[in-house]
């Protein structure tokens, strides 16, 4: 927060900032001093709130030619793609988008777990971020079932089903999910909806994100709080408007070649077959980024268990602030942490790996070493970790270690032993 | 106002209170209950199917409810077989006596009881169905024998209408 007053300059601006305070608002958006040190890993944000508004965008304009229809939702998209004027391309942005969605949103928390920024006093920030990615996850897999094809059909299907592990009631919450006794046209109707929904909730708690981002303010590589009033910050804009704006173009670049050059390559032909109830594909796998949480799925022999191990692997994370015991926030000077952390990412992308191969012979027992390792860095590793590990010496500013000259001669030399 | 005494004012906030609890359930359970089967998905809950056309060794599909349904003519062989199983080398033991009323015909929801594919036909290691999801396995009494699946294959309600027809519902 801006500690200053602001007053606008004009009398019109004074006038209706006194009844709603909007130029405030902007002013703190524009003054809000931001650590100076922030590296390319912090233009995620920036980047994933284009994501959203990509997807919202694109995602209206589809809606405004797509049939929500057991009949006609395979024939629609078809013809979206086809007689649609742009159809192609709007369709393609929003597929793609998903995927780029995710991308982005794998580095944002990556980034967060590396400089500890789920911290205190950054716990609600966190928790709030865990929840959009759910959302994400259900706008993701209601929007996939949309078309109607054999992987959204059967995709459908599957995860439907994983409710029906719930003892009891389970069965009968699946049927109420899908409004009949198979996946059908009310299944449909209603995902379409949901899916409609959803982005404008992820909007919201969006707000609510970077609202509780502007309390404490930014997290920052060093990972100390910054010392007020110092050099340490600068202002959001034109400083950071600047430097995500130039990552934001990066990221389009990317985004761009697999909406031109390479538009199916993240999805799964299959789905250009219409649905078919009487024919299950012979290899059913969910979209890329949800691979590691069905590995963890198949991993685990039992229906019930296989569900609550993949359910526990995303709220784990929920949990994370407490479960890491460290108070040193970032990994630069936790030397052990960063061993384990890059292990963390192995081991995530090793899950990926192996949900998208058969779940048999040595892909099996990768998927549950993998799994096991998953629960056993948040569960154990973690919390043990803040009590043994011997962490560096953290520098006394942002600007001591950039400066150099510092009192603290340790850190000099650390910062030298790092740079080697 | 020393006292704590149960008064006029107290009563009224609790009757005001369980009045408001039943009020917002009664508004909400029809915004829940429409999510349920609707009349027109029930009323299809028959089907008739003539089977005079398949041979023994033969599994034919047809849909009930939006769900597939195997019937499939067993040859002695297979009879014989599914009925010599052990009843303890089963995870979920039943005996095919009780699955196939007449051991001739298996009929059976197509549904494997994992998450919901359907297996494929004269597959897997037990020389009934496998599920491609997940890898499950199923014998030819559609009992599961290895894999993730918790339960057999669901048997539907049916009845043999002539010699001819079946009626699955």
């Amino acid at each position: 927060m801006s500690d200053h007053e602001y007053t606008p300059k004009s009398k019109f601006g004074k006038w209706f900032n006194d009844r709603l305070p909007l130029l405030t608002l902007a002013n703190h958006l524009t003054d809000y001093p931001t650590p100076k040190n922030l590296n390319y890993w912090w233009t995620f944000g920036g980047i994933l709130t284009f994501c959203l508004i990509t997807q919202i965008v694109t995602g209206l304009v589809l809606a405004m030619h797509y049939i929500a229809h057991a009949d006609m939702a395979f024939d629609s998209v078809e013809h979206i793609m086809r007689d649609v004027n742009y159809g192609w391309l709007i369709r393609y942005i929003h597929a793609n988008g998903a995927s780029m969605f995710f991308l982005a949103v794998y580095i944002h928390i990556f980034r967060s777990l590396f400089y500890g920024s789920y911290k205190a006093p950054r716990e609600i920030i966190w928790i709030i971020g865990i929840i959009i990615y759910l959302l994400m996850m259900a706008a993701a897999f209601l929007g996939y079932v949309l078309p109607w094809g054999q992987m959204s059909f059967w995709g459908a299907t599957v995860i439907t089903n994983l409710f029906s592990a719930i003892p009891l009631v389970g069965e009968g919450i699946v049927t109420w999910l899908w409004g009949g006794y198979s996946v059908d046209n009310p299944t449909l109707t209603r995902f379409f909806t949901l899916h409609y929904l959803i982005p404008f909730l992820i909007l919201g708690l969006v707000v609510l994100h970077i609202w509780a981002l502007h309390v404490p303010g930014n997290n920052n590589p060093v990972g100390i709080d910054i010392k007020k009033p110092s050099k340490d910050t600068v202002p959001f804009h034109p400083y950071i408007v600047i430097k995500d704006g130039f990552a934001l173009l990066m990221f389009m670049i990317v985004f761009a070649f697999f909406v031109f050059y390479t538009p199916n390559i993240l999805g799964h032909a299959d789905n250009y077959i219409e649905a078919n109830p009487l024919v299950t594909p012979a290899h059913i796998v969910p979209e890329w980024y949800l691979l590691p949480f069905y590995a963890i799925l198949r991993s685990v022999p039992d229906k019930l268990l296989g569900v609550v191990a993949m359910l526990s692997a995303i709220l784990i994370l929920a949990a994370l602030p407490w479960l890491d015991t460290s108070k040193i926030r970032s990994a630069v000077f936790r030397p052990l942490y960063r061993q384990f952390y890059w292990i963390l990412v192995a081991d995530v992308l090793i899950l990926g790996y192996v949900g998208a191969m058969p779940a048999e012979g040595l892909y099996l027992l990768v998927a549950r070493v993998a799994t096991a390792y998953y629960f056993l860095h948040f569960l154990v590793i973690l919390p043990v970790l803040g009590w043994k590990e011997k962490t560096l010496p953290i520098p006394l500013s942002i600007t001591e270690p950039i400066l150099g000259g510092s009192p603290n001669l340790a850190t000099a030399k650390n910062k030298e032993s790092l740079n080697k | 106002m020393s006292e704590k005494k149960t008064n006029r004012r107290d009563f009224l906030f609790t009757a005001t209170y369980a009045v408001g609890a039943v009020g917002v359930g009664a508004t909400i359970w029809p915004m829940i209950d429409q999510m349920n089967p609707d009349a027109s998905v029930k009323a299809l809950a028959s089907t008739e199917v003539d089977v005079s056309a398949v041979n023994p060794g033969k599994t034919i599909t047809v849909l009930w409810r939006g769900k597939p349904v195997f019937i499939r003519r067993r040859t002695q062989d297979e009879i014989a077989e599914a009925r010599s199983v052990n009843l303890e080398d089963l995870k979920h033991p039943e005996k095919d006596e009780d699955r196939a009323a007449n051991p001739e015909w298996l009929v059976m929801l197509g549904v494997c009881t994992h998450l919901g594919c359907v297996p494929l036909d004269q597959k897997g290691e037990y020389n009934g169905w496998f599920c491609p999801c997940h890898g499950s396995h199923y014998d030819i009494s559609g009992r599961i024998r290895k894999g993730p699946a918790p339960t057999n294959m669901e048997i539907p309600k049916y009845e043999f209408v002539n010699a001819n027809t079946i009626k699955i519902g």
